[in-house]
């Protein structure tokens, strides 16, 4: 699936990722997460190269992909969805043609691509929002529409930087719901970053924990109690293991 | 005529229409420049930024370079200066269709500005979406750039038509003619206030009409 063999990524004198090692096993939800400027969102977008890594691997289905350039880059990313924490969806475009866009992007013919919209739009819940612009709709909404435009050429992944950091904790239940879903029904691999614990408490079957660019943990979610104690990394390696549902002081 | 027009106008209907035709072609023409030269380089200036697709500081120096001496020339130094290169590519320095090169021109360099500046408006997440789903450059001009910032594209060229209808006042110094060199030939030059007055709100009821059009469309085209 994803890999990434010791990637490094510098920001001028900053290291923002020193060396890190990942597998992410297909099908699963992903969990990372840590505090601000810990290289969580750094980390997830070398996975499709938003940010190309200095050094190291991006490795996807046993290629390396991180060497790749101009339209073979295109293609994989294609066949990744990604969604962000504000959404970014087409302003001037009603929320159908946001989600035909990929499909605009891949060259499916246009007689295929309205069945596959409003599949899409179905499944996030959304068909009769057909025709709305992004204005006339709530977060969670744009969220949704964002989520059907990025599942809409069936990725075999789907990438979620933040998603649910600027909506409220009802509409994030109904999100990650979604997110649930799409790996359920299909069987897409998702990997979220979050600095929520109770966002990648809820979603996530193994959570990355992050500190200073480096991997503090890799942890398998057990339910269990809480312990407050600690700070930082460690605080959330606790709460993982544990089942709090607070964030780090 | 209609008969409640002035009657110096009805005096001079013939070479009034024929000035306005004349200020039409100018303008037209640099509409035109603008719209198949300034967008693209407009848009060229916007990716080639720091921190854009493009990005690629030589080339985008250069170009802001070129745009910027164009827009700093006095208009009329720019025609005078522009005159041996039209004679080389017009065959002549003088009438309407000589005069509309220096227009378009200038046209492309302010419309490029203007479109850099339009573009600057589309949310950097935008962009970072459209990377993500494997969309080449083409597909982020077409499908992203110009979809968002289209009303401010028609507000730009409202602006910039404008503008070329100001600059094409003074094009009768190399015998461009136009509806501006009317005014001062037939009403400053030859003592006919009421007619350079009369020319004068003519000019304005046109820009008014381009303004109102320009700003009616780019409200109706935007959902955002």
């Amino acid at each position: 699936m994803i890999s990434l063999q010791n990637v490094t990524k510098r920001y001028g004198a900053f290291k923002a990722i020193q060396s890190i090692s990942l597998n992410i096993k297909p099908g699963e939800i992903h969990g990372i997460i840590g505090s601000s400027g810990a290289g969580k969102s750094t980390l997830l977008r070398m996975m499709n190269l938003l940010e190309k890594p200095d050094e190291g691997d991006v490795i996807i289905n046993n290629k390396k992909i991180n060497h790749l350039k101009g339209k073979e880059i295109r293609n994989i990313r294609q066949s990744l969805g990604m969604i962000f924490q504000g959404f970014h969806l087409v302003g001037n475009k009603t929320v159908f043609d946001n989600v035909a866009v990929p499909l605009e992007i891949a060259k499916i013919a246009k007689k295929n691509r309205t069945e596959r919209v409003m599949e899409s739009l179905r499944f996030v819940g959304l068909e009769a929002y057909k025709d709305k612009y992004p204005r006339q709709l709530s977060g969670g909404q744009k969220q949704r529409v964002a989520i059907a435009r990025a599942i809409v050429n069936n990725p075999s992944v789907l990438l979620c930087d933040e998603p649910t950091s600027s909506l409220d904790p009802t509409t994030t239940m109904e999100i990650l719901e979604v997110l649930k879903q799409i790996n359920q029904q299909l069987n897409v691999t998702i990997i979220i970053v979050s600095h929520e614990m109770e966002v990648i408490r809820s979603l996530s079957e193994r959570v990355t924990v992050m500190e200073d660019g480096q991997i503090y943990e890799v942890v398998e979610i057990e339910p269990t109690g809480v312990n407050k104690s600690k700070k930082g990394a460690a605080t959330f390696v606790e709460q993982l293991k544990s089942g709090g549902d607070s964030n780090p002081s | 005529m209609i008969p409640i027009l002035p009657e110096v106008l009805v005096e001079y209907q013939s070479e009034i229409w024929e000035s306005i035709v004349e200020s039409s072609i100018m303008v037209g023409f640099s509409v035109l420049a603008a719209l198949l030269v300034g967008l693209p380089i407009g848009t060229f200036l916007f990716l080639c930024r720091k921190g854009q697709l493009l990005e690629n500081r030589l080339v985008f120096s250069s170009l802001n370079l070129l745009v910027n001496i164009i827009r700093s020339f006095p208009f009329l130094l720019l025609v005078i200066f522009m005159i041996p290169f039209t004679r080389f590519v017009m065959g002549t320095a003088i009438g309407t269709a000589a005069a509309t090169l220096p227009m378009m021109v200038i046209a492309i360099a302010h419309y490029s500005r203007l479109v850099e500046q339009s573009l600057l408006d589309v949310p950097k997440g935008v962009i970072q979406a459209a990377v993500s789903m494997g969309a080449s450059v083409k597909d982020i001009i077409f499908k992203f750039l110009y979809v968002e910032s289209r009303s401010a594209l028609v507000l730009s060229m409202t602006t910039s038509t404008i503008s070329f209808i100001s600059y094409s006042t003074i094009m009768g110094v190399v015998g461009g003619g136009g509806i501006g060199d009317f005014a001062i030939r037939y009403g400053y030059l030859q003592y006919r206030t009421d007619l350079m007055v009369y020319i004068i709100i003519i000019i304005v009821i046109f820009v008014q009409i381009i303004q109102y059009s320009g700003i009616t469309l780019a409200r109706k085209i935007d959902k955002r």
